[in-house]
């Protein structure tokens, strides 16, 4: 216990420090991170002790336990896991948690220390926050293993820009792409515009190439739509609960199309920028465009929903990720399917089309004592196979793989849904993660959706966003 | 003789026998106390173990960014008193501890006295009247939220008659924070309302029946003899759900997860935030200690006032 004192003078006091810290040790174990080494492995990796040819059936008998998150993404593999272990002999146990609480779940869970889960789902996002305590794999090595990895996985497949998004030096500030890999795309999400097509015919509109034209477009639909006959019809969906994912979706999208940044890195610092004053002036017009198009009772919206809304045809139009308007759209699924189309959304100064992304990606227990097994599930989750029976048979869309993408079968299934492949395609180049890495990344998220809300409810967006920043300034620099 | 003696020996043993066997009931008597406090103390031990361990982490700047953490004495303390975030949390926590306290202290009090008179619709109320007390907080929550959402939700639909049909309930800070109590206040009343529907049915009668005598009104009769005599049980509801909402978590986060901006951020929320979402475990414990003194203190001026109005309350009844 290397936080005790070096040296006592009464030996009460000693006697209380000693006992004080014995009663701790057990907590301290549990909670993983520890006084210690932050649960760090050594320098050496796991992936080093798998020699010899490359083998499916390694892991043979062995149980790999998996944390799922509750999406069609997870149907999809579940309804396909039988395959896996007759390829491999391994046998997987899952526990799948909606997403409200799935976070919480590990969180906790790896904070913990324990092993309980061998692989999980995060996003990249959540590589900022679990990286740097060491309670990831760091999959690299396992990757360049020829032993570990089977050739017909090709790494060169992945969209290089997904890749690297999982990529990190766990440095704050430091760009993605470099360091350890600490999780695999597995499938993702790309923001952009979906829309009611009958409402848009009717009201003889087209989708908005400007974020000038988005407002404007936002407070017609609501305006107009309910006396066209779309009875309490709103004209833009987006999110407003106060949490991080308030801003990573629409909101980032066309605060980064406008070439703006959260943060500003000088000299290794990291600083706020979102009081910079384009940042203030954009931050207001998307209030503004929320009061004006958006939903009632904005403020607890999270994308179900946004979803739900466009699904509901209660929204004109949902800028979010493209899942959440393509579950709506599948024909059956919703009162409005079939009258849902795609688009790349509002260009920003330029032609900007930068487009933020989330990656539900997959990881590694860092204390997980079955990896061999883990890393042969992460390898078939993420292989070709496997991703294009999900994508084709069920509802994992968006392709990490571009190989899934170019498929004919694949193509064919979503032809169905107006413009989702055209769209799909001009920004899938384009779209990365806009948020600078750095691990206070929650809190700044969260800060700045609450923020988002005072300026929606009316206070002043300068000074809201000043306040900010100088809030951010002393946690993340 | 050596029969007799034999005997004598015999009665002398089982004398000793005898008294060997009170020594030992003596002893177990003795030990008795000692054996039942074991749960108490097992309990005491449980409380106290994770209660002192959670005060010892405060001392240190523990966070998932800080594997290796330093011993920073009160620092933590020290940040939370200087930020005006925690001020404003600790306003937010009284106004709601204080205005779900209130709400449902009238209304509990309110209904127990329409229950009073037994009829058969009353019996059956009463039972209807718990049915909030067997849902989660959290569930109760989701419900309303549902219930309150201003397009589909079904409160608006039947406000729209007259013409309140758009009534955005959560989005303004005073709107979240009404709302936030209002459910509380739903959830919570018919426990008041129970212990307040006891007490009177433990009244005694003569004091009443003298009143009566006297020609005294109702509300003179419900002032004077009624208020008095029933606020001890009253109070002890009181405590309850003032502590209780001092240390509110599930409604308001399940309702607005502390917005609009961090107008419904309590100090739980902030707590939660900062330990669990942003893993700053040790400035997150220092919150809750921090509450746990907010509570501890609250708890001890009321109680002390249960005690004194307990004395006066018995004074009315002699």
């Amino acid at each position: 216990m290397d936080m005790l004192p070096a040296a006592h003078s009464h030996d009460r006091r000693r006697f209380l420090a000693l006992t004080a810290a014995v009663s701790a040790a057990p907590l301290l174990t549990a909670c993983g991170a520890g006084f210690k080494d932050g649960g760090k492995q050594g320098d050496g990796s796991a992936a080093d002790d798998v020699t010899g040819s490359f083998d499916w059936k390694r892991a043979e008998g062995k149980t790999v336990k998996a944390l799922l998150n509750k999406h069609p993404y997870t149907d999809a593999l579940l309804a396909d896991l039988k395959s896996f272990t007759e390829k491999t002999g391994i046998k997987v146990e899952y526990d799948v948690f909606p997403e409200d609480n799935y976070f919480d779940k590990l969180t906790v869970d790896l904070s913990s220390g324990r092993a309980s889960y061998d692989v999980f789902m995060l996003g990249a996002y959540m590589v900022w926050q679990y990286g740097p305590p060491g309670w990831l794999e760091d999959l690299g090595p396992w990757m360049r293993n020829s032993s570990a990895t089977g050739a017909d996985w090709d790494q060169a497949d992945f969209f290089p820009n997904l890749l690297q998004a999982d990529q990190w030096s766990l440095k704050a500030g430091a760009p993605l792409g470099q360091g350890g890999q600490y999780a695999l795309p597995w499938g993702w999400e790309t923001n952009v515009v979906a829309y009611n097509t009958e409402v848009f015919a009717k009201l003889g509109l087209k989708p908005a190439e400007t974020f000038d034209e988005l407002r404007e477009l936002a407070g017609t639909i609501k305006r107009k739509a309910p006396g066209a006959g779309f009875d309490g019809m709103y004209g833009v969906a987006v999110r407003g609960s106060r949490s991080w994912a308030t801003i990573h979706p629409g909101f980032m999208t066309m605060y980064a199309r406008n070439g703006l940044k959260d943060f500003t890195v000088e000299d290794g610092k990291v600083k706020p920028a979102m009081n910079a004053p384009e940042a203030v002036a954009f931050t207001r017009d998307w209030a503004e465009m929320v009061k004006k198009g958006g939903p009632p009772s904005w403020t607890s919206y999270t994308w179900y929903q946004c979803s739900s809304d466009l699904g509901a045809k209660k929204a004109g139009m949902l800028f979010d990720a493209d899942t959440a308007a393509y579950f709506q759209a599948v024909k059956g699924a919703s009162p409005a399917s079939g009258k849902i189309a795609f688009h790349p959304g509002p260009k920003g100064p330029g032609g900007s089309l930068a487009t933020n992304m989330w990656i539900w990606s997959l990881g590694m227990n860092a204390r997980s004592r079955k990896k061999t097994a883990a890393w042969l599930f992460l390898q078939w989750a993420t292989g070709k196979e496997h991703l294009l029976k999900g994508a084709v048979q069920h509802h994992h869309i968006d392709p990490v793989r571009k190989s899934v993408s170019e498929d004919a079968a694949y193509k064919n299934k979503m032809k169905a849904i107006p413009g989702f492949i055209e769209t799909f395609e001009t920004v899938v180049d384009r779209t990365t993660i806009q948020f600078t890495p750095q691990e206070q990344f929650f809190d700044a998220t969260t800060s700045w959706a609450a923020a988002l809300q005072e300026i929606y409810g009316g206070k002043n967006a300068k000074s809201v966003l000043n306040g900010l920043a100088g809030d951010l300034a002393s946690k993340v620099g | 003789m050596s029969s007799l003696r034999e005997t004598g020996h015999g009665a002398a043993s089982r004398e000793e026998g005898k008294r060997a066997a009170r020594r030992v009931s003596r002893r177990r008597r003795s030990l008795r106390p000692y054996l039942l406090i074991v749960p108490a103390l097992l309990l005491t031990g449980g409380i106290l173990y994770p209660f002192g361990l959670g005060l010892y982490y405060t001392v240190f700047d523990f966070a998932a960014s800080t594997p290796q953490p330093d011993v920073v004495g009160l620092e933590n303390y020290r940040r939370i008193f200087g930020q005006s975030a925690f001020w404003e949390s600790a306003r937010v926590t009284v106004l709601y501890a204080v205005g779900a306290a209130a709400v449902e202290t009238v209304l509990g009090v309110g209904v127990a006295l329409l229950l009073f008179r037994s009829t058969r619709v009353g019996r059956v109320l009463e039972k209807i009247l718990i049915l909030p007390l067997m849902i989660a907080p959290v569930i109760a929550a989701i419900m309303w939220k549902l219930m309150l959402q201003p397009s589909v939700g079904v409160i608006n639909h039947l406000l729209e008659p007259f013409g309140l049909g758009g009534v955005q309930w959560t989005d303004t800070p005073a709107g979240a924070l009404l709302t936030s109590i209002a459910v509380d206040a739903w959830v919570y009343t018919p426990f008041v309302a129970i212990l307040a529907l006891a007490g009177l049915r433990s009244l005694p009668t003569s004091p009443f029946e003298a009143a009566a005598v006297d020609g005294a009104g109702w509300w003179f009769t419900f002032r004077r003899l009624t208020l008095p005599m029933l606020w001890p049980y009253v109070l002890v509801a009181v405590i309850f759900r003032f502590m209780d909402s001092l240390k509110v978590f599930d409604i308001i986060y399940a309702l607005t997860e502390g917005g609009p901006g961090d107008s419904t951020v309590v100090l739980q929320i902030r707590a939660y935030l900062e330990a669990i979402r942003f893993q700053r475990y040790s400035f997150g414990i220092s919150y809750t200690i921090v509450l746990w003194a907010v509570v501890y203190l609250a708890a001890m001026v009321l109680v002390r006032y249960l005690g004194r109005i307990q004395t006066r309350a018995a004074e009315v009844r002699r």
